[in-house]
């Protein structure tokens, strides 16, 4: 798993040449390569599509005929959810967790990650062995107690802090795998020259070693902010009523309005549609993150 | 414990990462040396003990205190027979493990847990590696049906299983009335409801919701194939076929390798879906080992039960991991450490 990150910071920016070289190699979609990818792609968004599409339709409409599309279109559903403060309340504490989470995760990790990568001293492989090893732990098993830490030793039971820190807690052995052998890759040379001109290895990192890190950073936080923002189980133990995050809202809506299933779709796209559009945008990085993960 | 742990990983790390890396790390950190023997080395020794902890220490006790303590307490939790409430007096020793290893739930929890294991693999590898071949080749929209692929595994898991469980409601479900608009009579309570079908069911939608992720990664272990090996194959006049079962399978295997490992880790801790779709039910037929665990710690309140459920979870998770890394991994971290140089000297 980290073997491979290694050469991670030379990967991002990807190999256009190659794969246009690659492509040719491979001859040219014909019409039954193209039959095939709308199968593939019908089988992925219809799921998605039905949802939205039947955001729009009566519950009416549903139960006589749950393929057919809006017919009048109905509003009330979408008008309803986005006039709900619940919904609101949600979204904003997702929004803030996930900020939290991403911060925390970033700023400590970076700060592990230095000294980890770039200082020698004795107990240097065993430290970054202890992250390593949070790779291992399903995060089920720590579940229990952690509800107990947070609600009864810590006081953070319903509060964004409490869901914020362990669920950074669990993003940190990513973040640190995936950034240590970024760090090492920055040209020692940088290092060397900077320490010439008198700064001290603190103000190196300051100035050099940071605004370099930028790629890297903002995968392990596109990273963290994912993981946080799509969240359940946690959440699930530790947050209630208003504190509740968009996925505990989202499922708690769809058994309080059981019924209302076109209710359900509406509640269920818009919760969607933040994610979808950040997680689009960010495809690139949450792709090379993934590969820094598991690229063989 | 933490020493057992730590080996699986530090295995796989010690062969290839830590040569390179601890190599590179020894020589950046030489220039530096020098100097502050210069300046007087005990007092830089001293700043730099300093700096390490300044750095090194949030990090380290954010970890400790939401990942290694709460471990720690499982096991403490697990001996112990406690409601939750009062303090840990009735000590027990392993009873908590007996009951958990004799009950039929758990047992069951623990099949389909590895049933999962296996059909996710089993189902999504030929399917993602059909898809990731597809879309490797050149043509139009080749950009866009990436990021379809993709959009499952974007959603959170409590959203995808919202929608799905409106999609499987029976009868007034969209996938009930298809059926019996095709003539085939869906079962009563629909799939998720009966036992026979519901854990298959779970199933079909993780395969929608994982496939994604098998492609992508897939499709990234398709960029680093030389293309040399394809130009050599075409003078030689190899089928299409014979191209991708000779040489992009083969040389997909680091990459496939790692994705299997990740899908099992993954299918072993299955929760979010599950719990959404059926809470384990019906009958337990789709229960696993964490639904178990937490409805015995949340609804029941057993938190000894529940603790040594969850760390029998672990003791499975990390069986799997270390036969897996040894059996099937090691092969990688020796071939990346001998046959591929090219990654070491950067």
């Amino acid at each position: 798993m980290t073997t491979t990150t290694l050469d991670r910071p030379t990967a991002p920016a990807g190999r256009p040449g190659r794969r246009n070289r690659r492509r040719s190699a491979f001859g040219e979609g014909g019409p039954l390569v193209y039959g095939i990818c709308l199968v593939v792609a019908a089988v992925t968004l219809t799921p998605v599509l039905v949802g939205v599409l039947g955001g729009f339709r009566s519950n009416a409409q549903l139960a006589n005929d749950p393929a057919g599309l809006p017919d009048p279109w109905v509003w009330t559903n979408y008008t309803g959810v986005l006039t709900d403060p619940a919904f609101w309340r949600y979204a904003l504490n997702s929004s803030v967790i996930a900020v939290v989470t991403t911060l925390v995760v970033v700023v400590a990790g970076m700060m592990a990650a230095y000294p980890l990568a770039r200082y020698r001293f004795p107990g240097r492989e065993a430290v970054y062995l202890v992250f390593v090893a949070g790779l291992l732990f399903p995060a089920a098993v720590a579940i229990i107690p952690l509800f107990i830490i947070i609600t009864r030793d810590l006081g953070l039971g319903n509060s964004w802090w409490g869901v914020a820190l362990p669920q950074a807690a669990f993003a940190l052995p990513m973040t640190i795998v995936i950034l240590r052998p970024f760090l090492m890759a920055i040209p020692r040379e940088l290092e060397e020259a900077s320490l010439l001109d008198g700064a001290t290895r603190i103000g190196f990192f300051w100035r050099i070693l940071l605004p370099l890190s930028g790629p890297g950073m903002v995968t392990v936080g596109v990273l963290a902010f994912v993981g946080s923002w799509n969240a359940y189980l946690l959440p699930l133990l530790l947050l209630q009523s208003d504190m509740k995050t968009l996925p505990l809202g989202v499922a708690d809506f769809s058994t309080e309005h059981s019924a209302d299933t076109a209710g359900v779709f509406a509640f269920t796209t818009l919760a969607m549609i933040p994610a979808l559009v950040f997680f689009l945008a960010m495809q690139k990085r949450i792709v090379s993150g993934l590969q820094g993960a598991v690229k063989g | 414990m933490a020493d057992d742990v730590t080996s699986p990983t530090g295995e796989s790390t010690s062969s290839a990462t830590l040569t390179a890396a601890g190599g590179a790390g020894r020589a950046t950190a030489r220039p530096a040396r020098p100097a502050a023997n210069e300046r007087g080395g005990r007092r830089t020794d001293r700043r730099m003990w300093l700096e390490i902890a300044v750095f090194v220490t949030p990090a380290l006790a954010i970890f400790a205190a939401f990942v290694v303590w709460p471990i720690v307490k499982a096991v403490q939790f697990s001996l112990y027979r406690w409601k939750g409430y009062g303090p840990l007096v009735d000590f027990v020793g392993l009873e908590n493990y007996t009951k958990v290893l004799r009950n039929e739930v758990f047992q069951d929890a623990v099949v389909h847990n590895l049933v999962i294991v296996v059909l996710s693999v089993a189902v999504q590898l030929p399917l993602g590696l059909a898809v990731a071949l597809l879309l490797n080749r050149r043509m139009r929209f080749q950009g866009l049906m990436r990021t379809i692929v993709f959009v499952p595994y974007v959603l959170a898991e409590v959203i995808a299983g919202v929608v799905w469980a409106q999609l499987l409601q029976p009868k007034y479900g969209i996938v009930d009335s298809l059926l019996t608009a095709i003539g085939i009579t869906p079962p009563a309570q629909g799939f998720l409801g009966t036992p026979e079908y519901a854990l298959m069911t779970v199933l079909v939608v993780l395969t929608w919701k994982y496939l994604g992720l098998a492609v992508i990664l897939l499709l990234a272990g398709l960029q680093s194939v030389p293309d040399e090996l394809y130009e050599a194959a075409q003078l030689d006049g190899a089928t299409w076929w014979q191209t991708q079962r000779r040489i992009t399978v083969p040389l997909l295997g680091p990459t496939i390798r790692m994705w299997i490992f990740l899908s099992m880790v993954g299918s072993l801790q299955l929760f979010d879906m599950v719990w959404i779709l059926t809470r384990g039910g019906p009958a337990n037929a789709t229960m696993t080992m964490a639904t178990f665990l937490i409805n015995e710690g949340t609804k029941r309140s057993n938190y000894g039960i529940a603790s040594a459920a969850s760390v029998v979870l672990f003791v499975i998770a990390l069986v799997v991991a270390l036969l897996y890394q040894r059996l099937v991994l090691a092969r990688d971290t020796a071939e990346t450490a001998v046959a591929r140089p090219r990654r070491r000297t950067r």
